[in-house]
């Protein structure tokens, strides 16, 4: 087992390796960069003199392979090296924001396995039937509806409704759990549509599949009443595909937080990111990168090694 | 959808309310004065950018200036309630020599820096000399606007000599009372001039707590500040949020005020929220949105092209218009609708671009372009990716659809939108410019040539403007200068390299409970929140 | 549709006569994806003939009539600069299947050509394809794609943003590459491409006239499918005002920018954008979806 972890761990080196050094030259290679941006923000006289020192200061003047040595060295001692934008640590950068966006993410997990799981389940149960339209049609929409838009359908509904709209200041869930709350559940709906439907579609074609093996028409035969042969049988076996699909989705859910967290003025990571881009702060944008493939890899590895857990045949390969 | 009639304008001239405005933001604060101040209370604000920097010797934006002035002190500074009134900060009293080459300020006693020390004339040298000659690894955004000083000298503790090698007029207005020249502690800079940067430390009417970026700004009274019984709040948290999400907030009570300044939509939707809650105060902006044209490529480099597409623009429609939808409102020339130094509506009418008669114009339009063999015409428009520009763009693209010119539009991100400019890499280009003062040395740079104004987008050589610009800062005579300024005004329109489009209009909304800040024509000004309370 | 009929996938045969023909077939056995065919072929026809049946010009501006509510004369409405919006989503249309194909098109056939090679030849060079594979999966689509817009900026000739659909064919090959490798692994395997290596063909030749057509089946799904990705990823690209640029009708952009400050008051803004994108992804799906189920079951994921 431990030889496996560390073999898998190895192979994510050369692949985080080749990560890293394609963003760091490809995100250099077009022209324009974040001084001028920063210096001349709102169109005053800044003299190109200027414009140099601060490349200078910020170590741009270096040739792009040293740069990258530098940055290379810094990964290896956990020293991300400064925002080009703020001048603040990176690390500090993403760890304000990582609680926020990780809690969105987790809740709509959360939003995504209680929509799910009954959807999912029943569409199974009864499939071709109405109620499978139904839930298909749901789902495939959840596909469909673009959660940014989905989010401003939120903020406007509660506004005709209540007249009231969500808080746009972040308070931590320790010191205020309903003002938290009242602030991150609408983006994790948002968000958590898309993610139901996926997962409830997997579902779906999980207990279809279980449905069909022997264990259960055997528990089918001794007249056991078929819906609790549903919970007690099928679900735990059709769970297992699903919780992947949990898994590795979490680790996408970033993707959904992008524009999501745009809407609802969350100071999140998908919000950094979006404005490390249109800010040119390559140093913020690569370690993101980074930091996204190394989620990536380690959710992956975390799968997998349940997998082993529940299936031997897998880590004996 | 009976809300849709906070959309239709009052029926006052547009031209006017410039002037209008500014009466109005006078009106404000002397209705305030006979209120006593009332001590305590946290006064929080949004703003729509975060801080690239902490030093304000370094920067241009307002994120920095709005954030950062509470800390700090300047050597003078605007007077609360009389814009554009100038009074000491730092300096007790000033004097400048009647051959204007000598400027003298006593300093206060018993200013306190917040660590405790004490503030001395040697502050004050080390911090213009940052800004003066920046050492290396710091960043000096006004470099220039200290070109005239020789040099700076400190005979005591208390008293501040500026030598100047050449008389400059602006010099009060532009160095001593400027809010980005603050004073930092030479003690600090000593040790590591580059301090600034990301520390806060001042001798202003609040100490620095937090800066949680993404998020907020927080700062606390300083109960030592040299102006006795001030500040009156008990310190401020500044919130970074989008212009969308400000306005829920202050809807929500989450924030009190924002000080950059709204759209009329946004305002009406505040109005409509805040009810009686709403304290508007709107004003003209030395804020002006233009277009330039890239006279290196063809065929751009005939004047007539540039200036049949700047006469296809309808000016007092697009007033009309936009400036129900955007903060775009105000219909100026080279300088601020409603200031001292701005064309009359008589003087503006005269000139290529403003004319009324949009047929005419039109057809006149077209009749350049005949001329200059650029019939159907396709050009670029390098635009940038925020309000107003796009909104901007969008009118024009219409405008000049309307004299048969094709327009390709490309919304550029800042940084590329910077390199395009940098690399001659556009054919028109969509840009704003903005100063603290309304006085024509600081406003009419952005019309001159290449080699008077180095970062200009439009590369050409126009020696007239430029001498037209000399010789408007040598005189002292208004009456000469304003007809200088005219001049200007009408070789810029003729040869329209950069033509101004329409000025912007600041709208600034906040809960009525907060008073005591000034309204002025820049969002740059008033935000040391000293005078602020709230009721 | 006669095309489908030489796939390996092909329908079971248990069927009675009058479904032989395909279409007939595909309508009674995939009632949604009919309904999903029904919508993109009014987008198809939005899109074509939007010169013809829209009421109004895109991009004229008309401050007269600035955000009025949907009435006779604007049935949806109209923006913060008079325009029509439904005019402007017809014209959307055009935008949106214009890089939603291109993109979907040129993604799909790049994957689908790597999945096969790779496939095809199978050891080292197979390996160093899967990995590659396997690290642009590790991203997010949208995140991928604004790695991509942060790398190569914008850049349109004739009109189309040429980069823009580089941003979204990006996260498209990897998707494609692998689903048509694990097809092409078993097509590899077939006697008629041993022979045709025996008869000395060259690689290129087995791949593309031999193995590629046997593909068509799986390549024609992913291809739709990704028709609804690469709209929902352009209207999100638009949205965050890294994509298409005003005043080009789009449907991200119409949700984007000035709207935030009037869709309280004026919903009909966003309204109907939004749910001409989700309209479309949702049509799009339910074909690639009905297709898959049509054409064999087992490629469900």
């Amino acid at each position: 087992m431990l030889r496996y972890i560390v073999k898998r761990l190895a192979l994510m080196i050369p692949m985080l390796f080749t990560v890293a050094l394609l963003t760091f030259f490809l995100l250099r290679v077009i022209p324009g960069d974040i001084v001028e941006v920063k210096l001349r923000a709102d169109g005053g006289n800044v003299s190109q003199e200027v414009i140099e020192r601060e490349r200078v200061r910020l170590g741009l003047d270096k040739p792009l392979v040293v740069q990258f040595g530098d940055w290379m060295k810094g990964i290896v001692t956990f020293d991300y090296g400064t925002s080009m934008w703020t001048g603040q640590p990176i690390s500090r950068e993403i760890g304000i924001r990582l609680g926020l966006s990780m809690q969105v993410a987790v809740m709509a997990a959360i939003v995504a396995v209680l929509i799910a799981v009954p959807l999912g389940t029943v569409s199974a149960l009864f499939r071709d039937s109405w109620i499978d339209y139904l839930v298909r049609i749901v789902t495939i929409a959840g596909l469909a509806v673009p959660s940014f838009w989905l989010g401003m359908l939120i903020i406007l509904g509660l506004l005709s409704l209540f007249n009231w709209s969500p808080p746009v200041t972040y308070t931590s869930f320790f010191t205020d759990p309903i003002a938290n709350l009242s602030q991150l559940i609408w983006p994790a709906l948002a968000v958590g549509y898309r993610y139901a439907a996926v997962v409830a579609r997997m579902l779906r074609s999980s207990v279809l599949e279980a449905l069909q093996e022997d264990y259960i028409r055997t528990a089918r035969a001794k007249g056991v009443f078929e819906r609790l042969v549903i919970v007690r049988h099928t679900l735990p076996n059709a769970l297992l595909p699903a919780i992947t699909v949990i898994g590795l989705e979490l680790a996408f859910l970033m993707g959904g937080l992008v524009v999501t967290e745009q809407v609802f003025n969350l100071n999140g990571i998908g919000r950094l990111f979006v404005e490390a881009v249109t800010r040119n702060d390559f140093t913020l944008i690569q370690t993101l990168v980074m930091m996204i493939a190394v989620m990536f890899a380690v959710v992956n590895l975390i799968v997998d090694l349940l997998y082993g857990v529940l299936d031997p045949r897998v880590t004996n390969q | 959808m009976t809300d849709l009639s906070a959309f239709r304008p009052s029926r006052r001239a547009v031209l006017q309310s410039g002037a209008a405005g500014m009466a109005l933001m006078a009106a404000g604060p002397q209705a305030f004065a006979q209120e006593t101040p009332k001590r305590g209370g946290i006064l929080s604000f949004a703003i729509a950018a975060e801080p690239p920097t902490y030093d304000l010797h370094g920067s241009q934006t307002f994120a920095v200036m709005q954030r950062v002035a509470p800390h700090y002190s300047t050597l003078l500074r605007y007077k609360g309630g009389a814009y554009p009134e100038i009074v000491g900060d730092l300096a007790e009293s000033w004097t400048s020599a009647p051959d204007g080459l000598t400027h003298t300020f006593k300093l206060r006693s018993g200013v306190l820096f917040h660590d405790g020390t004490p503030m001395t004339s040697a502050d004050v040298k080390a911090s213009y000399e940052r800004i003066r000659n920046p050492p290396k690894g710091v960043v000096s955004s006004r470099q220039a606007s200290l070109g005239k000083v020789g040099s700076i000298e400190t005979p005591d503790p208390q008293t501040v000599v500026f030598k100047m090698s050449a008389v400059s007029s602006s010099f009060i207005d532009e160095v001593a009372a400027s809010p980005w020249n603050a004073i930092y502690s030479a003690a600090r800079l000593e040790k590591d001039p580059a301090w600034p940067i990301r520390n806060v430390m001042g001798t202003g009417p609040f100490e620095f707590v937090e800066h949680v970026a993404g998020s907020h700004w927080v700062g606390k009274r300083f109960e030592k500040y040299f102006r006795q019984g001030y500040p009156f709040l008990d310190g401020f948290r500044a919130i970074t949020m989008s212009p969308a999400a400000t306005v829920n907030a202050l809807v929500g009570k989450q924030i009190q005020a924002e000080f950059r300044g709204f759209s009329p939509a946004e305002r009406d939707r505040l109005i409509k929220g805040m009810g009686a809650d709403a304290k508007v105060q709107e004003g003209g902006w030395l804020l002006h949105q233009d277009i330039s044209f890239n006279p290196k490529r063809k065929p751009f480099d005939d004047p007539r092209v540039r200036r049949a597409l700047s006469l296809a623009i309808d000016r007092w429609s697009a007033s009309r218009s936009l400036g129900r939808i955007s903060v775009l409102r105000d219909i100026g020339g080279v300088m601020m609708p409603g200031g001292q130094w701005a064309a009359t509506e008589a003087e503006l009418e005269k000139l290529p671009g403003f004319g009324k008669d949009m047929a005419a114009n039109r057809a006149e339009a077209k009749r350049l372009l005949k001329e200059a063999g650029a019939e159907n015409l396709k050009i670029q428009l390098l635009n940038r990716a925020i309000e107003p520009y796009i909104t901007a763009g969008i009118y024009l693209i219409d405008q000049w659809r309307q004299i048969g010119v094709t327009v390709e539009n490309h919304d550029a991100e800042t940084a590329a939108w910077y390199a395009s400019i940098g690399g001659d890499n556009f054919d028109v280009v969509m840009d704003s410019y903005t100063d603290y003062t309304d006085d024509p040395t600081t406003g009419l740079p952005k019309f001159l040539s290449a080699e008077k104004w180095p970062i200009a987008a439009p590369k050409f050589n126009d020696p007239e403007l430029d001498d037209l610009y000399a010789r408007q800062g040598a005189t002292n005579d208004k009456a000469e200068r304003r007809k200088l300024v005219r001049a200007f005004e009408a070789r810029t329109m003729e040869q329209a390299y950069t033509v101004p489009i329409l000025w912007w209009r600041r709208i600034v909304v906040m809960q009525d409970a907060v008073k005591g800040w000034t309204m002025s024509p820049t969002h740059m000004l008033y935000q040391d929140l000293a005078e602020v309370w709230l009721a | 549709m006669t095309t489908l009929s030489q796939t390996a996938l092909r329908p079971s045969p248990a069927r009675r006569r009058w479904r032989d023909n395909p279409v007939v077939d595909f309508a009674v056995s995939q009632p949604l994806g009919v309904a999903g065919l029904v919508a993109v072929l009014a987008m198809v026809v939005a899109a074509v003939l939007a010169d013809f049946i829209a009421p109004y010009d895109p991009v004229a501006i008309d401050f007269e009539a600035m955000l009025a509510p949907p009435s006779l004369a604007h049935p949806f409405g109209t923006d913060s600069f008079g325009r029509d919006i439904l005019t402007r989503i017809m014209y959307g249309a055009r935008t949106a299947l214009t890089i939603g194909f291109i993109s979907s098109f040129i993604g799909c056939t790049i994957g689908a050509l790597i999945g096969l090679a790779s496939a095809y030849y199978g050891g080292w060079r197979d390996m160093i394809v899967q990995r590659g594979i396997d690290l642009l999966l590790s991203f997010p689509i949208i995140v991928l794609a604004l790695v991509v817009v942060a790398m190569v900026g914008r850049n349109r000739v004739g009109g189309i943003d040429v980069n823009l659909i580089c941003a979204i064919t990006v996260p498209i090959i990897p998707r494609a590459a692998r689903v048509v490798r694990s097809a092409g692994l078993s097509i590899r395997e077939m006697p008629y491409v041993d022979a045709a290596r025996a008869a000395g063909y060259s690689s290129a030749r087995i791949i593309l006239r031999h193995m590629a057509p046997n593909v068509l089946g799986p390549y024609l799904i992913l291809l739709t499918a990704y028709i609804a990705q690469a709209i929902l990823l352009e209207a999100s690209l638009s949205f965050l005002g890294l994509g298409v640029n005003e005043p080009t009708p789009a449907w991200g952009l119409m949700l984007s920018g000035n709207s935030a400050n009037f869709y309280q008051t004026a919903p009909w803004m966003i309204l109907f954008p939004g749910a001409a994108i989700s309209l479309a992804v949702f049509g799009f799906n339910l074909v690639g979806d009905a297709l898959r189920d049509w054409l064999d079951p087992r490629l469900k994921t």
